[in-house]
Parts: structure tokens; sequence; C-alpha cells
């Protein structure tokens, strides 16, 4: 793994690659609310090696009790219905990853995620991959592939967008992008940062970090 | 049927006094007031390791040892001791019998006192004033400065002993680091209060008790409160469960003759109901059920709940049981948006059982294993 960044080694190995390029963009003690964080791997790594106050929401059950018996501060909850409650501005940062897809209202979800945090980190997968373009081409049919693997009655992934889609909704939203990357099948920094065309063609995931103008 | 029925045993409780007695709510105070307790495990050099469990309505402060009243096991014996999640061989765990309770500490059974402290010979009974989980808190605080603790490492209770955890945290909130209120509530519901109620009126109907000078002749009003322990003690439960351990099943028989038959339900309750006659007072049930009934948190914050906690260091550990219709998820998920709101570190799992609202005291892994897990995390941040 030769391109990948120095500072990212000693993150535990079963760490999400996605979960590692968001622990690199995280400054050490800040605050943060990572929603959908699942068994809470993030959320232990920021405190342990980042001495970060970060805390947690998460849907499915068995995680949040693996997470919380684990020590970690996070709650049963959802991005649609929880978001609400935080006061303004209470975070330094607010993460998302791999779930704006599967949200009820990914717009009001990411209105309220800079509402309240300062910056906010959002992860999704391209539905913009040559992949999926070459599959619904040739064979008309639903793309199945890792990422997109649950045949389309009973995905829970049921806003999938593309790249060049997430940064035209930043644009109408006024949402200034402060960092975006893309990232392809093997979790390696894809080399496209300067045509966002071809991150949308090659890049597996995308991840963006964003700050409110004005 | 009273009559049949002996006294309580009169067993001395360990305890502290406090001469100087203490303030209510209501406007009275209590001279002297005395505090029974019981400790588990060492308090380290630097008294670090002091974790407070609330005990809930009927409970007392045997939380690990067998209670010298009916020689059961302690309630929460399945998860307080060494090795187990609330270790003692780690932390020291103190439990209190709440003020207004028959265990030891002043209550409506205890010997009734004018303002000068000076014993009436006679007890409290209905004259006992009337006490709030704030003031249950205010006399565990008493102990606690008493024994030298300056912070909890944490304040742990279900139901109502939740009450006083969340009571706790917004009272005191530089004396508690981490808070555990489980399976309950910021105030008590219009259901929770109506069946309090039914409960109440089955005691004051009974002829024993006497408009509650029942222990002027030693009676007991064991009817009344036999069925006020049987309605309680079906809102404990889950459909589900008691589907699971009595179905429609009949005591000694295998069909329905239409004469004498008796549902194992029936039985079962019955049983309760009595039990709890020879071990709990009357005149206490009746005041710490309108203990609870009066509990409500965001009233005593302008109706805001988050501002209870605004600020708050303390870490929280919150969780609700699926099938619990006393204190139902939702109660614990709008205390945990307050909290959220103010700002507060959480932690909340709803714990899938069904085992109804009992299910806090029962075997329930994923819980412990939750409960455990928040505490060790609240011990490690504590430098323990």
């Amino acid at each position: 793994m030769p391109d990948a960044p120095q500072d990212i080694r000693y993150v535990a190995k079963n760490m999400r690659l996605d979960l590692r390029l968001i622990a690199e963009m995280i400054p050490r003690g800040a605050k943060l609310l990572d929603i959908g964080c699942g068994d809470g791997a993030l959320i232990e790594h920021l405190t342990r090696e980042k001495q970060a106050d970060a805390r947690g929401i998460e849907i499915d059950m068995a995680e949040v009790t693996k997470a919380v018996s684990a020590g970690l501060a996070v709650i049963h909850g959802d991005a649609d219905n929880d978001l609400a409650f935080y006061p303004d501005g209470g975070f330094d940062f607010v993460v998302l990853s791999r779930t704006l897809q599967a949200v009820e209202k990914p717009r009001e979800v990411l209105r309220q995620m800079l509402r309240i945090g300062r910056h906010a980190i959002v992860s999704f997968p391209n539905f913009g991959h040559w992949q999926l373009r070459w599959r619904l081409l040739t064979r008309g049919r639903m793309p199945d592939t890792d990422t997109w693997n649950r045949p389309w009655y009973e995905t829970p992934n049921i806003h999938p967008c593309t790249i060049l889609d997430f940064m035209a909704l930043c644009e109408m939203e006024g949402y200034r992008v402060e960092k975006w990357l893309a990232v392809d099948e093997r979790g390696l920094k894809a080399p496209w940062r300067r045509s966002v065309r071809m991150a949308n063609l090659f890049g597996e995931q995308a991840l963006f970090q964003l700050s409110r103008t004005g | 049927m009273s009559q049949a029925i002996a006294p309580f045993p009169e067993v001395d409780h360990q305890h502290a006094v406090f001469a100087d007695g203490m303030p209510l709510d209501c406007g009275a105070v209590l001279v002297p007031m005395t505090v029974a307790y019981r400790t588990y495990g060492t308090l380290n050099a630097a008294k670090t390791n002091a974790v407070l469990v609330c005990h809930a309505l009927t409970g007392d402060q045997y939380l690990a040892e067998p209670s010298p009243v009916t020689g059961k096991p302690g309630w929460w014996e399945s998860i307080v001791g060494p090795g187990k999640p609330l270790d003692t061989d780690r932390y020291f765990m103190v439990c209190v019998n709440v003020l207004g309770g028959c265990m030891g500490s002043t209550g409506p059974r205890s010997e009734m006192t004018d303002a000068q402290g000076r014993g009436l010979g006679r007890p409290w009974g209905t004259d006992f004033p009337q006490v709030t989980i704030r003031d249950m808190v205010r006399a565990q605080k008493r102990l606690m400065d008493q024994l030298g603790i300056g912070r909890w490492l944490a304040v742990i209770g279900g139901s109502m002993g939740g009450m006083q955890v969340l009571e706790w945290a917004a009272t005191y909130p530089d004396h508690v680091l981490a808070a555990a209120p489980i399976a309950c509530a910021a105030h008590h519901s219009a259901q929770n209060i109506a069946f309090h109620e039914v409960g109440r009126q089955a005691i004051h109907g009974d002829p024993d008790w006497a408009g509650g000078r029942y222990w002027e002749d030693g009676r007991i009003p064991a009817r009344g409160l036999a069925v006020a322990r049987m309605v309680a003690h079906i809102t404990y439960l889950s459909e589900q469960a008691l589907t699971r351990k009595f179905g429609r099943r009949l005591r000694g028989a295998n069909a329905l003759t239409f004469l004498e038959d008796v549902f194992e339900v029936e039985s079962y309750l019955r049983h309760q109901g009595s039990t709890f006659v020879r071990r709990f007072d009357a005149n206490s049930y009746l005041t710490i059920t309108r203990a609870m009934d009066f509990f409500d948190l965001a009233a005593e914050h302008e109706g805001d709940l988050a501002a209870a906690f605004r600020g708050t260091a303390t870490r929280f550990f919150l969780a609700s049981f699926s099938s619990d219709w006393l204190f139902p998820t939702s109660e614990s998920r709008a205390t945990v948006r307050a909290l959220n709101a103010a700002g507060a570190s959480v932690s909340f799992v709803e714990i899938a059982s069904d085992k109804g609202h009992d299910a806090f005291l029962l075997e329930e892994p994923d819980f412990h294993a939750a409960l455990g897990g928040f505490l060790r995390g609240a011990a490690e941040k504590a430098g323990i």
C-alpha cells in the first residue's frame, strides 16, 4: 500500500478503509458525532488515538449494544429522527459514513448535520461508477456488485447518488466543499482529483468535507 | 385475615443518624433523620470507586445479600458481586433504603418526632410528611458526605431507582461522574399514576387500614395491600411473559370444571400479594407511590427537561426494555433527546426482552454487558 498516508498505519486493521480516511481528517481533541457509527470503531479509534470527544448514533440495536458494552457514548437512533434534538453548533465535526444513501430525507439530514456541526464529513458509494453504468447498459437490470449487493426490492439504499449529483446538491444548498476525494475498489485514494468526471466514473466511494458558507 | 399475620420482624438495620434532621420539599423538617444502608466491596484510599445503587419502589438496601426480613437473595445479586458487571472487587457499592421506606430509614413506621426531635411514643403513620424523590436523593447525599465520598463514580438504578439517578444528576451534577437511569422516565405518566391510585384505594378501602392508624392495635391492612401489590405486579410483567409463564393453565386440573377452578396466574398473583404484606408497610407504600407520582424533573426546571442537565459533565447510560409498558422505550428516548439537547454524553440501548418492566432485575445478558461496559468506561476515565 505505497500511496497510503503514513499516519494511518496504527489504525486497527479491522477498521473500514473509508473510516481510516475519515479518521485522518479529524484533528486531535475534536468533538464529533458519528451518525450510523456501527459498532463504534471510528469513535473508539478517535477517542483513544486523538483524545476526541466522540459520540455516535446507530440504528442497528446489536451494534449499539456492542458499542455501549465497549464503554462508548453511542445511542440507538437514526439520522432522520434524532438529529433535530441536538443544539446548534454542538460539534466540530458530524460524520455520516456510507449512510446518506439509506436515509429517508438526505437533504434534511445534511442540513441538520451542518446545523449541529461546524463541518460535515460525508462518505457514500458512488452510483456513477463505470461498473454500475456498464451493467445497467448491457444487462438492463439493476446493478449487482460488491457494494450494491441487495436486490432493488429489499435494499436499504433508497437514495443512491453519483459524485456529480452530490456536488450539485451542495451547490444548490450553498455548502462549501472543503475537501473531497474518490476511492477506488481497493480503498486507495483515486488519482482523479482534478477531474470530477473521471472520479465519478472510476471512484467507488466518495468522501466529502463540507461547511456552511456565510 | 389480618389478625393472623404476624407483625413485621424487628431488624436492626445498619444506619446513620443525622441528629440535626433534614428539611423536606414540603416544608417539614425531619428531626432526627435515620438513613439505613448497606455497602459491598472496599472504598479505595482516594475514595474514587464508590457507586451508589438506588432501589425501586418496593426494593431495599439489601442489594447483594439475603434480606434479613425475608431471607431471600439480594435483589440485584445476579449482577453485583466479585467479578460480576457491578464488580465488588473493583467498586465500593452503596445502597440506601429510601426516605419514607420501611427497612430502617425514617418513614411512616418510625417513631414520630416533634420539631425538636423528641419522640412522641407512636409511629408517624399517615402523619409522616410527604417526601419527594429529591428528598430521597438529599438524604443519600447526607450519607455520602458522612462517608467522606466527594463524587460517585456512578449512580445506578432502575424504575424509581432510575428517577433518583436522574434527580442526582440534575441536583448534584458535580458529585456524579456517571449516571445510569434504567427503565424509567423523567416524570410519572398519567397511566402510571392511575395504577398507583388503584393500589392506594385498595389499601384505603380495607377496614383494617383504620384510617391509617392500623398500628394502634397491631393490625395491618393485608387485604388492601395485597391487592395493591397484585395490580402493581401486573404492570411489572408483559402480556408475553404472563402467557409464557402461565398461559391459561389451571392449578390442579386439566380442564375447566366451572366449580373451584383457579388459573395459575391468579394463584401466582395471590402469592405475590400475600408475601408482600409480610415485608412492606402500607403507609410506606402510600408515601412512596405518591413520591413517584409527584416526580416531574422538567417541572423542576420550568418545563424544560434539557435545562435540568445543561452543561453537565456527567456521562449517561440509559436502557429500556422492549416489552416494558410501565416505563416504555419512548420515555427513555425522550430523556435521551433532552440529554442530547443539553450536550451531555449519552449511551442508550433498548434491550429486546419479553419480560416487561421487571426485565431490569432479571437475567438479561445484553443489558448486563452494556451496563458493565459503561461502568468500566467511566472507571477508565476516572483512572481507576
